[in-house]
């Protein structure tokens, strides 16, 4: 018995309401609930509320009102009042954040210290950035010619994941409309709660109808609105499978992508590590949402010889690692975000076991109810190991070991991903070398899984394509060709 | 009856709080048509002093707040800004002698200003900054710098739109400032102080000095404390050599930002044309690092 | 009742385990320098995210109701003014035995912390009640005297009955390299300190860096030191949770190396019992239960007693209480 108890220290449901059921949200209003689904908390399979799963007639309604709204006052809209609109909704982001934070914590799972911390300011901070672009785009160096203001693409179609429903729908949103797009968002079938609150926020905000469109369904709703001829733009972050599919579907078309998906990152700790710190970046950056991150830490490359120090060090610092209600303030680790990812996390950490590989968790009481599943370390992995290879998305952490500087970059790089890389060492000359070598779209040294608007993310190979955040992340939402389409004015 | 309204009394605006001018001194300002507004305080030259004191004591906590945090001061600024504008609005078209509409007008871009420059804060490093492809195994980036305390002499004739087009740029890229206002048209510069207390604007970001801006000047000119001197405010001001001024400034190589010149003849620019990068270049300094990339 | 590790040991023993850690045959200045140097870097934007994390720990009812009274159990009630006078001491004595008149089941403080010259006050006032005395000696705050005076300071305070020593490093030694002065003169201290515990001021503030406070951590532990101290509280910033934080990394590191444990004290700027309870939490994520007594940490502070009384009544009654309810001490 622990001699300083944490007594239980929830956080109220109270603050947010939940309706029954929810229909679309397509220009500037909710559609009646049909064909309806359940959504669930994952931390004890309660049922929250019925969401609608959108047909192809929906998905068509959304992006005629998308197109619309882009020909009529978004399109003809000048960036200076875009912009103020987007400050708008970040603001009322800003002022409800508690709601948001609570229920995103209940649709997906995630500790409401992560939610009320990280989800919900990033989310806020995302559209200020955006905002302050809107009217500045001849200033981002994305014109064809010089001076001139980008043009938008027109109606952009979205489709986000569950692991971070309101940042990714943010991320998304947040440069289409500065660039003066419209768009057709759908969250993912798991958590579309915080996206149907952010239609309230578009309400409140005043933001015109067809401006922003969300429509909820499973995979065919997703694979309608890509398909859609009257979409130009794809915006898309989940699995690499998904991103290859719409890949090839959109092939021999006009239509454009950006693609944001799967990772199996290298987190690379040498010897002269500020040891404490590289522990906390290592904890981080697999057990931070669980695990389920795309750019997740989830192999330790550590080098050969502190890989003792680091596991033993690492381990001891599990057992302070707090597992159970994402209600309440005090847990670091919540719930998987359904059954299908528990059973997948589950059965590949059978196989890295079956590979050879020695599991260890640290002891922790699990709920009875829910989609729950202890951190996880594999120690004795090799780089052929399934273990090794594939996505597990969860809070699962493989161990492998280097000697040198050019084979932890060799290993780190020998994967079909190159989403994100960690590297940890007090020399500077080194992580400039590793940063030069390693072949990821974000490299962090130091530090791990840290995320900023100003800050292009975004991934190399079968990670996907495109970068978001950052004046770079403006660029896949403009188009340097001339065009007949209604650009927006000055 | 008809009740007796309160009058404001309008005082400098330094080190975040309203003091009068050390001097005692005030002096009459009349609207455009004459009639008397409100005795302002007749700064001197040690209140410019004082000024430059609570500047340079504010620089090191504003230039190291994040590009976020400034950012979300200036918008906070055009929201509160936004709640006063029926007060700015009078005050304008008194002072310039504008109709309510085209007050109204100029009120509205002086905050749409605000938002711009708001906007501008966390992009500034994106769009002047650079990494340098030397040719050495290197890693090399310029990155903008804000170049410390910067003397402003705002607009004589625009009294809020061109006061705002001047402050917010310096402010934005991270400086703080000594604003001399408009002589005959100060006291939109002082409610624009009330707006600045109540923002979260740490006080001494901006300091603002009613006065003649003769009298003035030239101890903001030759001051070896501020680091730069935006001299729009030449134009149209009784009794200013702006060449002189420039001189002065040279005693410590500040950063001169010229007024605009027509024929040779100082001129207030229009204010209502796009800004573009002008003002933001104008008070960064770039700095260079080289680090080597090697085992 | 407070019990603390009282082991006599002179500065030979010192050095000869010193040389054991160190595996080297002659304490040098560059054997001290090697071993410091070589200790793991620490991070400070790392190191004070981890601080900060820490600091959202949401501690509520009956958790935070015993870490109220596990605080002010560990507090070193202080007072270090030139000004102090008999009449402050006994009165700062007066409330450590009974610090809530209001509820005699409040705890009391572990200690009183004084210059030396008024240890006897303090002890005749506190009579066999158990609250200990510790003394500031070594020339407190600035250690700027010779080490002949320094150790006149450490005894006069240890004859008139001091059951703690609290000195302070020699900060000029330590930044300008020269490690084996600083050891030197804790060591002696220790010797001087005979059955009294020692407690070694860091002063972090001037040390400026989390690698300075990591190395001088280490050394002052190497050198014998029982407790090792964040501050004086006469320098800005005094105790932080973030240089906290690393030393209590270091005594977690030591006791895995040498077996030995060694006590922590945050002292100056803790006011209130918001920041006292993210330090517990500190103690017990980071070192561990084991620390989570007044035997192995303390505070230093003044006017963090009546703020834990504050909250402690709040816990009790229901309401917010005010400073009409607390004593002045």
């Amino acid at each position: 018995m622990p001699k300083f108890e944490y007594a239980p220290a929830p956080e109220s449901r109270a603050v947010v309401t939940i309706e029954e059921a929810y229909g679309h949200f397509v220009d500037g209003a909710f559609t009646a609930p049909a064909e309806t689904f359940p959504t669930l908390n994952p931390a004890d399979e309660t049922v929250l509320a019925q969401v609608s799963q959108a047909g192809s007639e929906d998905v068509d309604r959304a992006v005629a009102a998308a197109r619309r709204a882009f020909e009529g006052v978004w399109g003809r809209m000048s960036g200076a009042e875009r912009g103020k609109y987007l400050f708008r909704i970040a603001r009322i982001l800003q002022e409800r954040a508690r709601e948001f934070a609570v229920l995103e914590t209940l649709d997906n799972g995630k500790p409401i210290k992560e939610t009320r911390d990280v989800d919900v300011p990033i989310a806020a901070a995302h559209f200020f950035y955006h905002a302050g672009w809107a009217d500045k785009l001849e200033y981002a160096g994305l014109s064809a010619s010089g001076a001139d203001v980008p043009r938008p693409h027109g109606v952009v179609g979205q489709v986000i994941p569950w692991n971070f429903p309101l940042l990714m729908l943010a991320w998304k949103i947040a440069p289409a409309l500065a660039t003066g797009n419209t768009v057709v968002l759908k969250p993912a079938e798991t958590t579309p709660l915080t996206a149907l609150l952010f239609a309230e926020v578009c309400q409140q905000a005043g933001l015109p109808a067809g401006v922003v469109n969300i429509v909820t369904g499973d995979g065919r709703t997703g694979q309608a609105l890509v398909e859609h001829p009257g979409v130009d733009k794809i915006a898309f972050t989940g699995s690499t499978e998904v991103g290859k599919s719409i890949a090839r579907s959109i092939a021999g078309t006009s239509k454009k992508a950006t693609l944001e998906l799967g990772g199996k990152a290298a987190n690379i700790v040498f010897d002269d590590a500020p040891i404490d710190q590289a522990v906390e970046g290592i904890v981080g950056g697999i057990f931070f949402n669980q695990g389920q991150v795309c750019c997740a830490g989830s192999r330790l490359l550590v080098q050969e010889n502190v890989h003792d120090e680091v596991v033993s060090r690492l381990k001891r610092r599990l057992g302070t690692l707090r597992v159970g209600d994402p209600m309440d303030k005090n847990s670091d680790l919540g719930a998987i975000n359904s059954k299908a990812q528990l059973e997948r996390i589950t059965s590949l950490v059978e196989a890295g076991v079956a590979e050879g590989a020695e599991r260890w968790s640290p002891e922790c009481s699990l709920p009875a109810k829910g989609y729950w599943f202890p951190p996880t370390v594999l120690t004795g992995v090799s780089q052929t190991h399934r273990v090794a290879t594939e996505e597990i998305f969860g809070p699962v952490l493989s161990v492998l070991t280097f000697r040198t500087p050019q084979e932890a970059v060799a290993k780190a790089n020998n994967t079909a991903y190159g989403l994100s890389a960690g590297v940890w060492t007090e020399k500077g000359s080194r992580i400039l070398w590793m940063a030069d070598h390693l072949r990821a779209g974000v490299v962090w040294a130091n530090t791990f899984n840290r995320f900023d608007p100003t800050s292009p993310f975004g991934g190399y190979k079968e990670s996907g394509y495109g970068r978001e955040g950052g004046r770079h992340g403006l660029e896949a939402y403009v188009t340097t060709s001339a065009s007949t389409l209604t650009g927006a004015a000055r | 009856m008809s009740r007796l309204d309160v009058r404001k009394t309008y005082k400098l605006y330094i080190g975040g709080a309203f003091p009068r001018s050390e001097s005692g001194r005030s002096y009459e300002v009349v609207s455009a048509s004459g009639e008397f507004l409100a005795n302002a305080s007749m700064g001197s030259r040690k209140d410019v002093r004082d000024a430059v004191v609570a500047a340079r004591g504010a620089f090191g906590k504003w230039s190291a707040a994040t590009a976020y945090n400034r950012g979300q001061v200036l918008y906070r600024v055009a929201e509160v800004l936004e709640g006063r504008r029926a007060q700015f609005v009078e005050e304008v078209a008194a002072g310039e002698g504008l109709s309510a509409r085209a007050a109204g007008a100029t009120v509205d871009a002086a905050i749409d200003r605000v938002v711009w420059y708001a906007g501008w804060t966390d992009k500034i490093a994106q769009v002047l900054g650079n990494l340098n492809p030397v040719a050495g195994p290197f890693f090399n980036v310029s990155a903008p710098e804000p170049t410390g305390v910067v003397g402003v002499l705002a607009p004589q004739a625009s009294s809020l739109l061109g006061l705002v087009s001047v402050v917010a740029p310096v402010i934005a890229t991270g400086n703080t400032a000594v604003v001399v206002s408009s002589a005959d048209r100060p006291l939109p510069a002082v409610t624009f102080g009330e707006v600045l207390a109540t923002s979260d604007v740490p006080g001494g970001v901006v300091n603002i000095v009613t006065a003649r801006t003769a009298e003035v000047a030239t101890w903001l000119a030759a001051h070896r404390d501020v680091n730069a001197i935006d001299l729009t405010g030449v134009a149209g001001a009784e009794g200013v050599d702006w060449a002189a001024l420039e001189a002065e400034a040279a005693g410590n190589l500040k950063r001169v930002h010229r007024p605009t010149l027509r024929d040779g003849v100082p001129v207030e620019p229009d204010w209502d044309a796009d800004p573009g990068l002008g003002r933001l270049r104008a008070f960064v300094e770039t700095k260079t690092v080289w680090h080597p990339k090697g085992l | 009742m407070v019990t603390v590790s009282t082991t006599t040991r002179t500065a030979s023993d010192v050095a000869a385990q010193a040389r054991d850690v160190l595996g080297v045959s002659r304490l040098t200045n560059r054997a001290l320098t090697s071993w410091l140097h070589g200790l793991p870097g620490v991070d400070q934007v790392g190191n004070e995210a981890r601080a900060a994390g820490l600091g959202t720990r949401s501690i509520k009812t009956t958790s935070k109701a015993w870490a109220i009274d596990t605080a002010i159990g560990m507090i070193d009630l202080t007072t270090l003014e030139g000004s102090d006078t008999v009449g402050k001491v006994r009165s700062l004595c007066a409330k450590a035995l009974v610090p809530d008149p209001l509820d005699p089941s409040t705890p009391r403080p572990a200690a009183i912390c004084v210059y030396g010259d008024m240890v006897a006050t303090a002890k005749a006032a506190l009579g066999d009640s158990g609250i200990h005395v510790a003394a500031v000696a070594t020339a407190f705050p600035s250690g700027r005297a010779s080490l002949a005076v320094k150790l006149a300071d450490t005894r006069d305070a240890v004859e008139a009955g001091a059951d703690e020593i609290d000195m302070v490093i020699d900060r000029g030694a330590f930044l300008s390299g020269d490690y084996l002065t600083v050891f030197d003169q804790i060591a002696q201290v220790k010797q001087a300190c005979g059955e009294a515990h020692l407690k070694v001021i860091l002063e972090t503030g001037e040390l400026v860096t989390y690698d300075n406070a990591r190395r001088a951590s280490f050394l002052a532990m190497l050198a014998g030191g029982d407790f090792i101290k964040t501050s004086t509280g006469k320098v800005g910033p005094a105790a932080t949770l973030p240089v906290t934080l690393v030393m209590l990394e270091a005594v977690r590191d030591w006791r895995e190396l040498t077996g030995v444990q060694v006590g922590v004290k945050p002292a100056g700027g803790i006011r209130t019992t918001k920041d006292a309870i993210k330090y517990l939490v500190m103690v017990s994520e980071v070192a561990g239960d084991d620390w989570l007594t007044p035997e192995w940490f303390r505070f230093g502070a003044s006017s963090l007693l009546n703020d834990l009384l504050l909250q402690r009544q709040k816990l009790t009654t229901g309401a917010y209480s005010g400073a009409d309810y607390v004593t002045l001490d």
